[in-house]
């Protein structure tokens, strides 16, 4: 773990990111001054305590919540919805009349292409997430991994520089969960965008990530930033290495600063309540 | 064929009971045709109308103010059944008027309304309308409530105009809802359009059994009407129900 110093390129930059939203009249603080330099081509992951506001932050980097603070993207101002930005939400979200090929065609036809264009691109995005097969399928005929891999091409539609994944597997069983962090890490090699996600396991991202930022409980701030310090690229087998172990030992440390449950979170353990996290408005 | 006998001889067998019913009904009370006609003697009555014409004004009037009717009220509703659902500020100021509207018996209008636009089709077709609008509206504002704000917020982060929103995401996902609700909508219309004709008028199948009853006391071609206004009825009904299916099938 270490200090990282301030990257030559930056693909993320958020600065004194506060946020608050009402609940029962009170205002809730759910950011309270988060600072994060992202670089550019690197993946980061987030994690933290239940309803610490991960979900809250990637929001506010995908321009759908307003914060009080800076949010730059390739060192442009962020301000509402961004196409420079894809956001995978924790469920697939997708639109059930419509077939795979339609559902990831969807961004692009909201940005008015015309549809030659729009086929093209989406199967060409349905191969990259090997879907090509199911161009015709409807939602509901697929399984949650493939429903899960049709959000994720429909978020790579526009071409964005950042890809947000908010907990994007959380509903997969842990075998599943295991191929696809694999899937993820190949797509990102292929695609070169960089990638914030965040998750509740600790293997899954120090296995993802290049940093690992921990969260603070709520009102979030940045706890702590570990390094991880793997070779890529990747092979599941790396997660046997010693380095991963005294990783994890690093970050459970620190949420075990951050947290009175710790027990729950360094035995990952955590349960799904993050009302506060679910869709402030 | 075992599909077909399971899905057609159930109910082929419950309306041959309902027919024996109706006849031994007759029979037993030993009821004179002007009372209570036989199922035969209508039968007989409604095919010789068939035939010779005398449905023919009679329906084509009746159809035209319930398509005139239902169209309009529907198509009033739904944008209505949107704001109502969209806007808290709307819901506030108009739903009080919505039920009180609901609450008095728009048919019991059919007076006043006959005595402001007279007895053509415009009159007509108003209370079509009228009754019409209410569950169509209702059912719109709850299908269009009932979106799943998920859904939304991911088509706001690919930037949906307030347009796009509308016709790509929200009217696909209420449509099920909507249909729902004009299900219920045409059935009301054909029952707004024969007691709007009971206002007057010359033609229209509720202008019928007024005539069959009073001046030609022909009883067995009131019942033959009623038979037809079913008949109107199940007719609609099962082409909303196609639509339905289509939809359904699409999504």
């Amino acid at each position: 773990m270490s200090d990282a110093p301030p990257p030559a390129e930056t693909a993320i930059r958020l600065a004194g990111l506060r946020f608050a939203f009402p609940v029962d009249g009170r205002r809730v603080e759910v950011l309270g001054g988060v600072d994060l330099a992202v670089e550019r081509r690197s993946v980061v992951a987030l994690v933290g305590p239940n309803g610490c506001g991960k979900s809250t932050l990637l929001r506010v980097v995908a321009g759908l919540l307003r914060a009080a603070g800076t949010v730059e993207v390739e060192g442009r101002r962020v301000a509402g919805p961004d196409p420079r930005v894809g956001l995978v939400f924790q469920e697939p979200r997708l639109l059930p009349w419509r077939t795979a090929l339609a559902n990831v065609a969807f961004p692009l036809e909201v940005a008015g292409r015309g549809r030659t264009e729009r086929e093209d691109r989406a199967r060409e995005l349905l191969g990259l997430v090997g879907l090509r097969e199911w161009a015709g399928a409807r939602p509901a005929e697929l399984s949650g991994g493939m429903r899960q891999r049709l959000a994720i091409a429909r978020a790579l539609a526009l071409e964005p520089s950042v890809l947000l994944l908010d907990e994007p597997f959380s509903a997969l069983d842990a075998l599943t969960r295991e191929r696809f962090n694999v899937e993820i890490l190949r797509l990102w090699e292929r695609i070169g965008s960089t990638i914030v996600l965040v998750t509740h396991s600790i293997p899954e991202a120090i296995f993802l990530a290049d940093r690992v930022i921990v969260l603070s409980p709520r009102p979030a701030t940045v706890a702590a930033d570990v390094l991880v310090d793997l070779p890529r690229p990747r092979r599941l087998a790396d997660l046997d290495a010693a380095v991963v172990t005294r990783t994890a030992a690093a970050i459970r440390a620190h949420l075990a600063g951050a947290t009175d449950d710790a027990y729950a979170v360094a035995a990952g353990e955590v349960g799904r309540h993050e009302a506060l996290e679910e869709a402030p408005r | 064929m075992t599909v077909l006998r399971g899905r057609v001889l159930p109910p082929l067998i419950a309306f041959v009971g309902f027919l024996a019913t109706w006849q031994a009904i007759v029979w037993i009370g030993g009821y004179p045709t002007f009372i209570l006609p036989g199922p035969l003697v209508v039968a007989e009555r409604f095919v010789q109308a068939w035939a010779d014409g005398t449905f023919w004004p009679h329906l084509t009037t009746t159809l035209a103010e319930i398509a005139v009717g239902f169209t309009a009220g529907a198509a009033a509703a739904l944008p209505t059944g949107y704001v109502l659902a969209r806007s808290r500020l709307a819901d506030r100021v108009v739903s009080p008027y919505l039920v009180a509207a609901q609450a008095v018996p728009i048919l019991a209008l059919a007076p006043l309304i006959a005595l402001w636009f007279g007895t053509g089709l415009l009159a007509r077709a108003i209370i079509v309308a009228l009754v019409v609008f209410f569950p169509v509206a209702i059912s719109a504002m709850v299908a269009v409530r009932g979106i799943d704000r998920r859904l939304l917020e991911m088509a706001r982060s690919y930037r949906v105009t307030r347009r796009q929103r509308i016709s790509m995401v929200e009217i696909p996902a209420a449509l099920p809802g909507i249909i729902g609700g004009l299900r219920i909508g045409i059935t009301l219309a054909v029952v707004g359009a024969i007691v709007a004709e009971w206002t007057g008028g010359e033609h229209g199948l509720g202008v019928l059994i007024n005539l069959a009853r009073g001046s030609l006391f022909d009883i067995p071609l009131l019942f033959a009407t009623l038979v037809l206004i079913a008949i109107v009825g199940i007719v609609l009904y099962g082409s909303v129900l196609l639509v339905e299916r289509w939809v359904v099938a699409r999504s």
